[in-house]
């Protein structure tokens, strides 16, 4: 099985968010880039699929040279090697078209994607890549088994939980629950020693338009402060008579 | 030309994103100067949609939807855009929303925003104001394409009635046969999900144990609210992992959020900050939840919680 990773590198989960240049263009002054969360788990799973059943496991993603750091952290914790589609990811719809041009050149069975990167919680390349592609596509997935050609995926939904059967290639989005905190892994000095003669590969972008375009960004107003309240024959009071909530 | 919504029903009912979603489509149809169709599927009473400005609705109600793939969704969805040479199709934020959009842009080869917030902030060029950065910050962003997929965040636009005459026409497009096969199903039928919650009862690590749950459980069932939690407290295992609300976990946009012992992590406020009212219980008043919050009690969630239950009840009686 040939596994592909879709990696984001987003800003960390702490980070201060600002905007530079009018407001056009976020602020990546001291902002340190991680991969992002979504993906990791993704990332750690397809660690699962390497180690037991055989699968090659490659990580991509779209970006200028800045992501190799975050592509190369990929490397150590354990992908056999990176691409890094030399472009901006400006829109969901045109990383979705580049990243389906890598599937397609490297056939792979199962793509997995984080069901939203945290920066700009587009929430549409899975579904995107799938469609373009013409494979299977289940999101929101908070677990995967492959036997052979045949899938086993537990979806979330609304007050639950699915399971679904379904057969590769597949493409599936997924979330935080893929695999359990404690699996997560930290690159060890061994693993970052190898991921330096580990292949990272840079491909040039195909051809596509950008559907969207940010504009500019504004942070929301700053809130009034908190009312602090003693009891809560007040806080009742305030909750139906002022913010009218119950 | 016309404004096609998707209305997502859940056993032949429509949820209130349904009517959102119909609410900013009407409004939008007359920014635009067009038409509102509304697409939907097994639905038996319309008249919701119909007082929420949907004049014309398409009613799918063929085998072929009774499948667990979403392009099969996607393929309903996009012939109705087709038919009825839709420029806008707006779909809710729901689970089932997010997860079919994408695919619905794709397909239509149409520029996609989720969380959009609001009406466009200018028609042409097609500009929107959505949500980014979990939360801590908007953007504007512009749609060039000539037709466009508008995800629209929940609980952001609010719902607004213009009762019309609607006119419901069966819709039976040929569809595929899905790929993807539902085995089983876990899901709790007797509570409010986090997704439908107008209020939501939180707690964090302050509790101690998942063993003192049941005041939660007991402040939840007195408002009629859905159960959340941290993501120490999912990762803890005191709570299942649906219940995580965060930047990782669940978005809740709620009319009120309770956070009780939650210090407020800059990933947990990612999650919440759609709420409209935040209140806070916590016995440390450096909390950093208190700066995002409208209301706030310093003090043990432990002695404060049953009290707020017993006083719920009195005023619930009292005011029905």
């Amino acid at each position: 099985m040939k596994i592909l990773v879709c990696i984001s590198s987003v800003p960390d989960t702490t980070s201060k968010i600002n905007f530079t240049d009018n407001d056009t263009k976020f602020d990546t002054n001291g902002v340190q880039f991680v991969i992002n969360p979504h993906d990791e788990y993704s990332l750690t799973r397809a660690m699962w699929f390497k180690e037991k059943q055989g699968a090659s496991l490659t990580v991509v993603s779209v970006g200028n040279q800045s992501v190799e750091t975050t592509l190369r952290k990929a490397l150590a914790i354990g992908a056999d090697d990176a691409i890094r589609i030399n472009a901006e990811a400006t829109d969901g719809y045109f990383v979705a078209q580049q990243l389906a041009a890598v599937v397609k050149n490297g056939n792979y069975d199962l793509v997995i994607a984080g069901r939203e990167s945290i920066d700009y919680n587009g929430g549409m390349v899975p579904g995107m890549l799938a469609t373009l592609l013409n494979y299977n596509f289940v999101n929101a997935v908070t677990g995967i088994e492959i036997t052979e050609n045949k899938a086993v995926v537990t979806r979330e939904i609304d007050g639950g939980k699915e399971v679904l059967e379904t057969e590769l290639p597949l493409v599936v989005g997924s979330q935080k629950g893929i695999v359990r905190e404690e699996e997560l892994r930290i690159p060890n000095m061994r693993g970052i020693m190898m991921a330096r003669k580990k292949p990272l590969n840079v491909a040039e972008p195909i051809s596509a338009e950008a559907a969207t375009e940010a504009q500019n960004f504004e942070k929301p107003a700053v809130k009034s402060a908190c009312k602090m309240v003693d009891n809560v024959d007040e806080l009742i009071d305030l909750l139906h008579n002022e913010a009218k909530v119950i | 030309m016309s404004i096609l919504v998707f209305a997502e029903s859940s056993e032949g009912k429509f949820k209130k994103v349904a009517l959102e979603v119909t609410s900013y489509g009407k409004k939008l149809a007359e920014q635009l100067d067009t038409n509102l169709v509304v697409v939907s599927a097994f639905a038996e009473n319309t008249d919701p949609l119909a007082k929420h400005g949907a004049e014309r609705i398409l009613m799918g109600n063929s085998d072929a939807l009774k499948t667990s793939d979403v392009a099969i969704w996607a393929d309903f969805i996009v012939a109705a855009a087709n038919q009825e040479n839709a420029e806008v199709v707006i779909i809710d934020s729901s689970s089932n929303g997010a997860y079919v959009a994408p695919l619905v842009a794709a397909k239509l080869q149409a520029g996609f925003t989720s969380n959009v917030v609001a009406l466009p902030l200018s028609t042409s060029p097609f500009v929107v104001k959505r949500n980014a950065f979990s939360t801590k910050a908007f953007s504007k962003t512009e749609i060039k394409t000539s037709k466009k997929v508008i995800g629209l965040a929940k609980n952001s636009f609010g719902l607004f009635e213009s009762p019309v005459q609607s006119n419901v026409e069966d819709f039976s497009p040929d569809l595929g046969v899905g790929k993807i096969k539902r085995t089983s199903v876990d899901k709790a039928t007797d509570e409010v999900s986090i997704a439908d919650a107008e209020i939501i009862v939180a707690g964090g690590r302050g509790l101690k144990s998942g063993d003192n749950w049941g005041m939660i459980e007991d402040l939840a069932e007195v408002l009629g609210a859905a159960k959340a939690c941290s993501k120490p407290v999912s990762d803890l295992g005191w709570r299942p992992h649906t219940e995580h609300v965060g930047q990782t976990g669940k978005q809740a946009a709620t009319n009120l959020y309770i956070a009780i012992g939650i210090s407020g992590a800059i990933q947990h406020l990612a999650g919440v900050n759609s709420s409209k009212v935040k209140v806070v219980i916590n016995t440390d008043e450096e909390a950093p939840f208190f700066k995002a919050a409208e209301y706030g009690i310093v003090g043990d969630a432990f002695e404060i919680v049953p009290k707020l239950v017993e006083k719920l009840k009195e005023f619930k009686a009292e005011n029905g």
